[in-house]
C-alpha cells in the first residue's frame, strides 16, 4: 500500500517560478485540446469556441483559486475565448474537522451561468490523499449537476487514500509520506515556487 | 472560541469577527443553491431546551442545526416532565445521557445557562436567559449592521426603550462595544438598570436629540410580561416620548437603519409605518439569524468533540 520512499526527493526547491509558469501554460493547452475533443462527438459538432464556453474552472481554496484564475487567463491568451472561473470552499465538507478542529471558511463563488450540464475542472495545488478532492466532489453535488467533472493539479505527490486520480498533472513528484510539499503562489505568498521539506526537526527514523 | 456561548463577553474581537465572517461565507455559499444543506455536523445532536416561549429563536436554531445536518431535538417545558417538577439539572443530565452534543437553552431565570454549563460535557448556547443576555441576537444584529453599513467600528448605535428588562440590550451593548461601535441608550429613568453608569455607553433621556446623529436605531420591545410594577404612566405617554413614529423617523440621516429584535408591539415602541419602511431591517434580521446561528454551531461543534480550548 505505502509507496516506497526510494524516489523521495531531497528537501529543497522542486519548481521555480519559470517551471510553474511553463506547467500552467502546458495544462492550459491540454484543457483547450480536451475541450475541443470533448465537443467533437456531440451533436453540435465542432463548436466555434472549441467547447470552451462549456468549461468551468473551479479552484479549491486557498491556492487552487488563483491557479484556476491563471489557467483561465492563459486559455484566454491562447484562444481569445474567456473561460468561466469559480471557487468552492470545502471546509464544511471535510471529513477531518473532528481531528483537526474548525477553521475559518473561504469564498465559494460560482459563475453566473452555474455549473449545470457543463464540464467542471476542479483545480488544486497538491494532490495527496485525495480527501480534499472527495470533499470538493461532495460540495459540487450540492451546487449543481455538471456534465462531467475533471481534476487538474499542479503537483501530484502520491500516497492516495481514495480511488481518485487527476486528469491534468503539472508535475508528478514521488515523495515520502512524512515529507511536506509546499506550493507558494505570488497571489498569496508573494512568490511562485514549489518546495519539498522534511518533517520539522525530524531525522528519517523509519 | 470557548466551548460555550453564554454571554457576549465570551467573545473577544477576534472570535466575534470570526463568527461574523463565517456567517457571511455560509450566506454566500448557500445563496441561490437548490440544496441548502451542508454535511458538517452529521451525527451530532443539538437539543433546543426552551423553558420560555419563542418563535423566531427556536425555529432559527432548529433551521441552523438542520442545515448543518445535525439531529435536532426540540424540548419545550410545557408538556414535559418539567411540569411534574423535574429540575433543570435532572433534565439536562437526562438529555446528555441520550447523547446530546450541544444544548441551546432559553430560560426565564438569569444565569440558568451558566449553571447548565457546569453540569454537562457538551456545549451550551444561551438563547436568552431572563433579563440577562441573548448573545446570538447580538451577533445577528451586528451582522445585519455590518451587511447594511459595511462596517462596525465607529458606528453610532442608539438603543431605545426597555433596557432594564432587555437581555437583547445587555448582549448588544457588550458585543457592539467589543466590535468598536459607539452605543447610546435612551430610556425613561425607570427602565434603566441601576448599574448602567458602569456600562460602556452614553445615557440619554431625550430621543429627539440623539436621532439626528444615529447610524443605527435599535428599538427594544416593552416587555409587559416582566413588568411587575408601573414603570411609566401609560402606554400612550411611553409611545409619545420613546416610540419611533414617522415624525421621528424624519429626523434620521438618510442611510440610518431601524432595527427591532421582535416580536414588535406595533404602535407602542415602533409605528407600523416605520416597521414597514425601507429603513427597517426587521425581516432581514430574522434571515440573518439563521446564518449567524449556523456559524456559531459550526464553530462550537465542528471541531474535536472534547472542547480543547
Amino acid at each position: 500500500m505505502a509507496e516506497p520512499a526510494l524516489g523521495a526527493p531531497t528537501p529543497g526547491a522542486l519548481m521555480s517560478a519559470d517551471d510553474v509558469a511553463r506547467v500552467v501554460d502546458r495544462v492550459a493547452h491540454q484543457l483547450i485540446e480536451r475541450a475541443a475533443a470533448g465537443r467533437a462527438g456531440t451533436s453540435q459538432g465542432a463548436a466555434p469556441d472549441g467547447g470552451l464556453t462549456d468549461l468551468v474552472l473551479v479552484g479549491v481554496p486557498t491556492r487552487g483559486a488563483p491557479l484556476a484564475r491563471r489557467l483561465a487567463g492563459r486559455i484566454e491568451a491562447f484562444t481569445g475565448t474567456a473561460v468561466d472561473v469559480g471557487t468552492v470552499d470545502i471546509t464544511l465538507y471535510r471529513d477531518d474537522l473532528r481531528l483537526r478542529g474548525v477553521r475559518a471558511l473561504e469564498d465559494t463563488r460560482l459563475p453566473a451561468a452555474g455549473i449545470d450540464g457543463r464540464l467542471v475542472v476542479l483545480v488544486d495545488d497538491v494532490l495527496f490523499s485525495g480527501r480534499s478532492v472527495r470533499a470538493a466532489l461532495d460540495a459540487l453535488r450540492d451546487l449543481g449537476r455538471p456534465r462531467a467533472v475533471q481534476l487538474a493539479v499542479l503537483v501530484d505527490r502520491g500516497h492516495r487514500e481514495l480511488p481518485i486520480r487527476a486528469d491534468y498533472v503539472g508535475k508528478n513528484v514521488p515523495t515520502s509520506r512524512t515529507q511536506q510539499v509546499k506550493v507558494k503562489l505570488a497571489e498569496i505568498d508573494g512568490v511562485d515556487e514549489v518546495v519539498v521539506a522534511d518533517p520539522a526537526g525530524a531525522e528519517a527514523t523509519r | 472560541m470557548r466551548r460555550h456561548l453564554l454571554e457576549a463577553a465570551d467573545l473577544d474581537l477576534g472570535d466575534a469577527t470570526l463568527v461574523l465572517d463565517t456567517a457571511a461565507q455560509i450566506d454566500a455559499a448557500l445563496a441561490g443553491r437548490e440544496v441548502k444543506k451542508l454535511p458538517t455536523l452529521r451525527g451530532r445532536t443539538v437539543v433546543n431546551l426552551f423553558y420560555e416561549d419563542s418563535t423566531r429563536t427556536r425555529i432559527s436554531f432548529e433551521l441552523a442545526a438542520k442545515r448543518l445536518s445535525a439531529d435536532v431535538i426540540n424540548f419545550s417545558a410545557k408538556g414535559s416532565s418539567v411540569s411534574k417538577g423535574e429540575s433543570l439539572k435532572d433534565t439536562a443530565q437526562t438529555l446528555e445521557a441520550m447523547g446530546s452534543d450541544a444544548i441551546v437553552i432559553r430560560h426565564g431565570a438569569s444565569g440558568a445557562p451558566h449553571r447548565l454549563a457546569q453540569w454537562v460535557r457538551g456545549s451550551v448556547v444561551n438563547a436568552g436567559d431572563g433579563t440577562h443576555e441573548h448573545p446570538t441576537q447580538a451577533l445577528l444584529d451586528a451582522y445585519t449592521i455590518r451587511r447594511r453599513l459595511g462596517r462596525l467600528d465607529g458606528v453610532r448605535v442608539v438603543l431605545v426603550g426597555d433596557v432594564l428588562h432587555s437581555r437583547v440590550a445587555r448582549s448588544n451593548v457588550g458585543l457592539l462595544h467589543t466590535l468598536g461601535a459607539d452605543v447610546t441608550v435612551v430610556a425613561p429613568p425607570t427602565l434603566l438598570p441601576v448599574g448602567v453608569g458602569s456600562w460602556p455607553v452614553t445615557v440619554s433621556y431625550d430621543l429627539d436629540t440623539v436621532l439626528p446623529k444615529a447610524d443605527v436605531v435599535m428599538m427594544l420591545r416593552v416587555q409587559g410580561e416582566r413588568m411587575n410594577a408601573s414603570f411609566f404612566p401609560s402606554a400612550r405617554e411611553y409611545s409619545r416620548r420613546y416610540g419611533l413614529d414617522a415624525r421621528r423617523m424624519a429626523l434620521l440621516p438618510d442611510d440610518t437603519i431601524v432595527m427591532h429584535p421582535g416580536p414588535m408591539n406595533r404602535g407602542m415602541e415602533i409605528a407600523a409605518e416605520v416597521a414597514d419602511s425601507v429603513r427597517s431591517t426587521i425581516v432581514e434580521q430574522v434571515g440573518n439569524g439563521v446564518s449567524v446561528r449556523m456559524a456559531v454551531l459550526y464553530l462550537l461543534l465542528g471541531g474535536a468533540p472534547e472542547g480543547s480550548s
